[in-house]
């Protein structure tokens, strides 16, 4: 067994809450997904297909360096720097990567700005589209029936399943994802953060603010 | 194709239940998942395009009832198959049957930062002028292709308007067959939540879809 696949089999044992006796007959612990998985990543790692290492470089960077930490500063940016703002609007590809944000499934963005008068929310109704470069892997949410069925016909309703209530009497935009455009919300700054710095404001962009099915903290709660 | 991907306006699903906290994974498997989709991609031997359309080929009992990482590794395999990389035994027992196809290349570890950062820019040049401008009325196609297509069903001989021209981009629906990529202009689309949904909408909910040219009409 190699590091990689004791690394591997180590971590699913702590995915289980429920009592194992760990005698160490992993294959047998292993759930249907868990074997197939390991199957085809086995018998393709064998023909030279895929690289293993390629594969643990993919995990880490999708759970390590890229998230929504990345779309919180371009929103804390575009509320702080009205050229960046008028630029994020205008190009937010070029705008975004000028902060280091490019690549996989940010090839070609979209930014979308609340007002006082109109709510955006972002869904992808035919599969996940999911600005990656931006807010990282989507939430199973994001990705599943309930909210892809019903962002488009009853935004209020999934809105009030996140504790989010908009005024009746404001707009609701909806975005559905069907090209390779990809959208990125920005919430309206919030008040109470006059002369804040962009670190201050990032803290209050919430992931959930970025996609619209969230609202950014309040200044006193941050 | 009319297939179990379309979700939009469908009922039954019931509540959304987001996660508090919710890790990125929520077993170690789907990590390999999502790794070994990707570094399959890398292959180059099949488009984005036809991998969506795997997936939603699936059949809709086993689409509704699966993860979306499971989605991924059953249409994943079908790819594989498909292109002549494993045979359906060979994920069965494991063993090596034949040599398959040579993969026009293979993602190694230290590519894998370059090859993300660059990722799969799918704007092209398109010849001809765009067909229609920022204010037009257009009608969604009623079209039903058995095929590949990214015109959801609920906007399907809907009226809207054009508020903006994109860029040109690769076509899903002969891309995804491998009839090539056939680039025309993409335009977003808005619609009335009464136009799409009747009398009973939402009155302040509009909705927008990316619609490439030939999904659209004059209305």
């Amino acid at each position: 067994m190699t590091t990689h696949d004791h690394d591997h089999q180590h971590d699913h044992d702590h995915d289980h809450d429920h009592d194992h006796d760990h005698d160490h007959h992993h294959d047998n612990e292993l759930d249907p997904m868990a074997a197939r998985v390991r199957a085809l990543e086995t018998i393709l790692t064998r023909k030279g297909l895929v690289d293993p290492a390629a594969i643990d470089v993919i995990v880490d960077t999708y759970e390590t360096k890229v998230g929504p930490r990345n779309g919180a500063r371009v929103v804390a940016k575009a509320w702080s720097d009205p050229a960046f703002a008028d630029w994020l609007r205008r190009d937010a590809t070029a705008a975004i990567a000028s902060l280091g944000y490019s690549g996989r499934q940010g090839e070609h963005m979209q930014a979308v700005f609340n007002t006082a008068d109109t709510h955006n929310m972002v869904v992808c109704t035919l599969c996940s589209c999911y600005p990656w470069s931006v807010l990282g892997l989507p939430p199973v949410w994001y990705k599943a029936p309930p909210y892809r069925s019903r962002a488009v016909i009853d935004p209020r309703g999934v809105l009030a399943e996140f504790g989010v209530e908009l005024p009746a009497r404001k707009a609701i935009r909806v975005w559905d994802s069907t090209a390779e455009l990809r959208y990125l919300v920005v919430p309206e700054r919030p008040v109470g953060t006059e002369g804040w710095d962009e670190g201050q404001l990032a803290a209050l962009v919430t992931r959930d603010s970025m996609i619209g099915t969230g609202l950014v903290r309040e200044p006193e709660a941050a | 194709m009319n297939g179990p991907q379309d979700l939009g306006g469908q009922m039954g699903f019931g509540p959304v239940a987001p996660e508090r906290d919710e890790p990125y994974f929520h077993a170690e498997w789907e990590k390999r998942a999502l790794g070994v989709t990707l570094c399959a991609g890398a292959m180059g031997a099949w488009t984005l395009d036809e991998s969506r359309h795997a997936r939603e080929s699936l059949h809709p009992a086993d689409y509704y009832a699966s993860s979306y990482y499971e989605i991924w590794i059953k249409a994943l395999e079908t790819l594989l198959v498909r292109h002549g990389f494993v045979e359906r035994a060979e994920l069965g027992d494991g063993a090596i049957h034949g040599p398959g196809t040579t993969p026009k290349r293979v993602l190694k570890a230290a590519d894998v930062p370059a090859v993300l950062a660059r990722g799969g820019p799918c704007d092209r040049p398109v010849a001809t002028r765009p067909k229609f401008a920022a204010g037009d009325r257009v009608k969604a196609r009623n079209m039903h292709p058995v095929g590949h297509t990214r015109l959801p069903r609920y906007v399907r001989g809907r009226q809207g308007v054009v508020e903006a021209v994109r860029d040109g981009f690769v076509l899903p629906d002969t891309n995804a067959h491998g009839r090539g990529e056939n680039p025309e202009w993409v335009y977003t689309v808005v619609f009335t939540g009464r136009e799409l949904w009747g009398e009973d909408s939402d009155p302040k909910l509009s909705v927008s879809v990316d619609a490439w040219e030939n999904y659209l009409e004059p209305a």
